[in-house]
């Protein structure tokens, strides 16, 4: 018995989600591919801002957090970058183009581009697939240039292969007016006659000045490296940005395997200062 | 205040039932768990502790969220319609009831889970006092008076009757479907009980465990204390305290192929679990020890510090009697007190 | 019981043991823990009574790859537990000093409790000084007794024996509890129509939670990763989609551990749904016991075992039976 109306008024669960169409594959690694994805209408599935995350799935394969790396200036679609490594990013890399999937989302919380990084300096240190998230950082940065001082991008990888984004770094980013690409890979590699070693020891070696706010991404071990580098050189905790990564479900703060102290990494992250970071229990 | 008399609540119940499906205590093989209500149920309300709490009512142990269908490469999405009809879930205890307000506090808060808050907005309490609490119980180390339930309606056994008193607008509404099997009644029975009840409040021996030291900023005090390492050792990294707790709220998303589609399906899961937060390159809580001390941070440290001082426990004891390694959160709570003290 | 806190202390002092594993005192008087002990002091709180009805020998598994020896406390029961890991090479003898502690049958709370009583105080009569025969209880509503036989574990009333399969030394008397055969539960059963049976069975499972209690007590489910934590499986170990999911978990795990299972009992036990998981594998055991003869998993660690031991003259499954 119910006389309510109110169930007409509920809004979609979010953790419902919106079906999207791969439009675009681009092999960026050996084992990096870049999928476009729009919704079946056309257009982007949702806004977003930088940083934030969103889960690609394929019913009957699985369900996973991806951050989404095209920049919310992109009006036409988003971008994610997926690392294969586990049963649903192989089923995915065997997807083509006009094929579907499901995408629920944003989620999480984004690097403060519209409030404390307005009018920094930045440097953007990422390894790997860690310039995924970073990309869309840069992108809209490029894309509201006035709004932000210096602008340097050092990015590493394990060999030249495995450099993401390598087409635009050097075709867009780097002819950027005020903005400083850095590259290294960890060997020496025929046919690469850029730097060589990690990107911890690299950073050093350029020996930025303070005045920048850093965002960093990339494997554990090189986070903690670098910013065991930046702090030596000068850095303050409050002037480094990084993102979390843990094991999600919900995407909303509920269904607790994210959560570390008070926080849920899908919800109050994946973007956190590394003083915020320092408050939480060590458990990331 | 109303009262009917205990023999005439079948009459009851075959009267609510009428309108709203109805959920209450019912032993099948030998156990008793919240089941719907049938004319050939046999009904156990006077048990104190069901094995499982009503939080499957408004949070099930599993729920299809939505069904995927393929169709020549084309997907179609169809959610699992939303609650849309009233029931009553009838003899919830006091710290059970509170379950149901931590429970309230992570599916009500932005973004809301619809599927819960379909089932919150339907959903009518009826709690019914205890009145022989057990010595498992701790309700009152959380503020909880097991002989005053605050819900839709509080009930009371008193006797030969059952004493009913509707507390909100939804109490109401019941309170006028059954009517014509309710008679008015003065509450100084109730009141006599609540007294009688009390006193056996104070003799039980987990009621008057203390909380301080939980409250406030000692999360790394907590977090990086020895004691974790002593205490998780019994632990089988079962779920049971998870499973039977009314206040555990951790649930997984899983697909379940049914061969012409895909229902993806929410169920509880456990952070006592080794894969809880297994990722494709590595777990965040690798030991046991490290899931242990989870659950029992997030229950009295984190969830309070994200909910205005709210423990993520209500004291009902069921992980004190379900425990295969007789661990529980009293035994976590009494250690750390012992250590306070000899500082 | 203080008889084996002065022998532990000896052992510990001695440098035979590094560490102690058995039962520490709860907070009730009925809520025991299974505790490891590393110095003389700590082994204040062990305890020894009725109430100890947790099987210590799959903690040995962790402590074999620890430093040093281990003494640990086994039951008669617990003991064919012990021999059956070590048969499989999960525990290691070398790393385990065993006392042999005698067994007046273990108790029960939940039974305690179904006999009406409530708000229990202090239980006396459990202990092993005692001769376990009456239970005096004091509770917040006055003073009860129960009769030590009517409140024990289901597994206790057919109680294999009380030997120890596998001891450095015994200590402590045992008492004998079988009132019943061990396999009359299963006959029951087998008489059973199939409807019956299936009714019977369905009833108890559908009260299954999934919590997975009965597999990680298990001695014999010692497996590293268990095929129901596999992501790549559709049955995962977390909730029952369906029925057919709360019957196969329990199946296969009883087909899983045949053959091996030395029906020590702590599946049920620990179910928190009182479901009587033991009988899946009691019926194993006795059917091997018809096919292949008599045969008592972790009894004998030279043993063949019948599922696992063949012969080129066996005969082969669509023979003719000789």
């Amino acid at each position: 018995m119910c006389d309510c109306n109110c169930h007409e008024h509920y809004t979609e669960d979010t953790l419902v989600p919106k079906i999207g169409i791969i439009t675009h594959i681009t092999q960026q690694t050996p084992d990096v591919k870049t999928f476009r994805v729009n919704a079946l209408e056309g257009g982007k599935l949702f806004e977003h801002l930088p940083g934030q995350c969103a889960m690609v799935s394929v019913p009957g394969v699985g369900e996973a957090m991806f951050s989404i790396t095209s920049s919310p200036t992109n009006k036409e679609y988003q971008e994610f970058s997926i690392k294969k490594c586990g049963v649903l990013t192989d089923y995915l890399h065997t997807m083509e183009v006009g094929e579907e999937l499901t995408v629920r989302g944003p989620y999480g919380n984004n690097f403060p581009v519209e409030t404390e990084l307005k009018g920094k300096n930045l440097l953007f240190i990422a390894g790997g697939i860690g310039l995924a998230p970073l990309r869309s950082v840069i992108n809209y940065v490029i894309d509201n240039r006035a709004n932000y001082g210096t602008v340097d991008i050092l990015y590493g990888s394990r060999s030249m292969d495995d450099l993401v984004y390598l087409k635009e770094i050097k075709e867009v980013w780097a002819k950027e007016e005020g903005i400083n690409v850095h590259l290294t890979i960890d060997r020496e590699q025929e046919g690469w006659d850029g730097h060589v070693g990690f990107v911890p020891s690299f950073l050093k070696e350029l020996g930025f000045e303070n005045n920048k706010t850093a965002l960093v991404c990339g494997p554990p071990i090189m986070i903690k490296f670098v910013l065991a580098a930046l702090i030596e050189m000068g850095f303050s905790k409050e002037q480094v940005y990084t993102t979390l990564e843990l094991r999600m479900k919900c995407g909303v703060g509920k269904c607790g395997r994210c959560n570390i102290g008070s926080k849920y990494v899908c919800k109050d992250g994946p973007v956190f200062r590394c003083d915020e970071i320092d408050e939480l229990p060590a458990e990331y | 205040m109303f009262k009917i008399a205990k023999n005439n609540l079948p009459a009851l119940f075959r009267k609510i039932k009428e309108q709203r499906e109805l959920y209450l205590p019912i032993r099948a093989a030998e156990q008793v768990n919240y089941g719907v209500y049938t004319e050939d149920a046999d009904v156990a309300l006077e048990t104190l502790k069901t094995v499982k709490s009503p939080k499957d009512a408004f949070f099930p142990q599993s729920e299809t969220l939505y069904t995927c269908n393929k169709e020549e490469n084309k997907w179609s999405i169809t959610p699992e319609e939303l609650q849309s009809q009233e029931f009553v879930v009838f003899g919830i205890k006091g710290c059970d009831v509170k379950g149901i307000e931590v429970l309230d506090r992570v599916f009500l808060s932005e973004p809301v889970d619809t599927f819960y808050k379909a089932r919150r907005d339907h959903g009518i309490l009826v709690a019914l006092a205890c009145n022989e609490p057990e010595d498992s119980c701790f309700c009152k180390a959380f503020g909880i008076d097991c002989t005053d339930p605050k819900a839709d309606v509080a009930t009371w056994f008193v006797e030969d009757y059952l004493y009913w008193n509707p507390l909100t607008d939804k109490g109401n509404a019941l309170t006028e479907a059954v009517k014509e099997l309710l008679e008015e009644a003065d509450d100084s029975k109730v009141k006599e009980q609540q007294e009688a009840t009390k006193k056996i409040v104070e003799k039980l021996p987990y009621m008057s465990i203390s909380l301080d030291g939980w409250n406030g900023d000692v999360l790394t005090e907590k977090f990086e204390s020895p004691l974790w390492e002593e205490l998780y050792k019994p632990c089988l990294a079962c779920g049971t305290c998870t499973f039977v707790c009314p206040t555990c709220q951790c649930y997984d998303i899983k697909d379940y192929n049914t061969g012409n589609g895909v229902q993806r399906y929410r169920c509880w899961d456990s952070c006592m679990y080794s894969d809880f937060t297994m990722m494709a390159h590595g777990n965040n809580r690798n030991s046991q020890m490290q899931r242990f001390r989870q659950r029992f941070m997030h229950k009295l440290v984190y969830f309070p510090a994200n909910n205005d001082g709210m423990y993520s426990c209500v004291g009902c004891g069921r992980c004190v009697d379900k425990c295969p390694s007789a661990l529980n959160i009293v035994k976590v709570i009494k250690a750390f007190s012992k250590e306070g003290g000899e500082k | 019981m203080q008889e084996l806190v002065t022998r532990a202390k000896e052992l510990l002092k001695d440098g035979t043991v590094t560490r102690v594993l058995g039962w520490k005192n709860g907070d009730l008087s009925y809520n025991p823990e299974p505790a490891f002990f590393e110095t003389e002091e700590a082994l204040s709180d062990f305890v020894y009574n009725g109430f100890c009805g947790a099987n210590l020998s799959k903690y040995m598994i962790e402590a074999s790859k620890k430093e040093g020896k281990t003494l640990v406390f086994l039951k008669p029961c617990d003991s064919y537990s012990f021999n059956q890991l070590l048969k499989e090479h999960r525990v290691d003898r070398e790393k385990a000093y065993i006392i042999g502690v005698g067994c007046k049958g273990k108790l029960d709370i939940e039974a305690i409790k179904k006999q009406g009583i409530k708000g229990i105080e202090t239980i006396k009569g459990a202990e092993m000084t005692d001769a376990c025969d009456t239970l005096e209880i004091s509770t917040i509503y006055g003073d009860k007794t129960v009769s030590y036989d009517d409140v024990m574990l289901s597994r206790c009333y057919s109680c294999k024996g009380k030997e120890h399969v596998i001891f450095d030394e015994q200590m402590l008397e045992s008492r004998d509890t079988a009132t019943k055969g061990r396999f009359d539960e299963v006959e029951a059963i087998e008489k059973m129509s199939p409807e019956e049976k299936f009714e019977f069975f369905r009833k108890e499972l559908s009260k299954c939670i999934r919590c997975n209690a009965c597999r990680n007590v298990c001695p014999a489910c010692s497996c590293r990763k268990c095929v129901f934590d596999s992501n790549k499986f559709d049955s995962a170990q977390k909730a029952n989609v369906d029925t057919f999911q709360e019957n196969m978990f329990h199946i296969i795990r009883a087909f899983h551990v045949a053959g091996r299972c030395t029906d020590c009992g702590e599946c049920s036990r620990v179910c928190p749904q009182g479901i009587p998981l033991h009988l899946f594998n009691r019926k194993f055991i006795k059917d091997i016991n018809e096919f292949y003869g008599d045969y008592v998993a972790g009894e004998d660690i030279d043993a063949e075992a019948p599922l696992t031991h063949f012969e080129f003259t066996d005969r082969e499954p669509n023979e003719e039976r000789g």
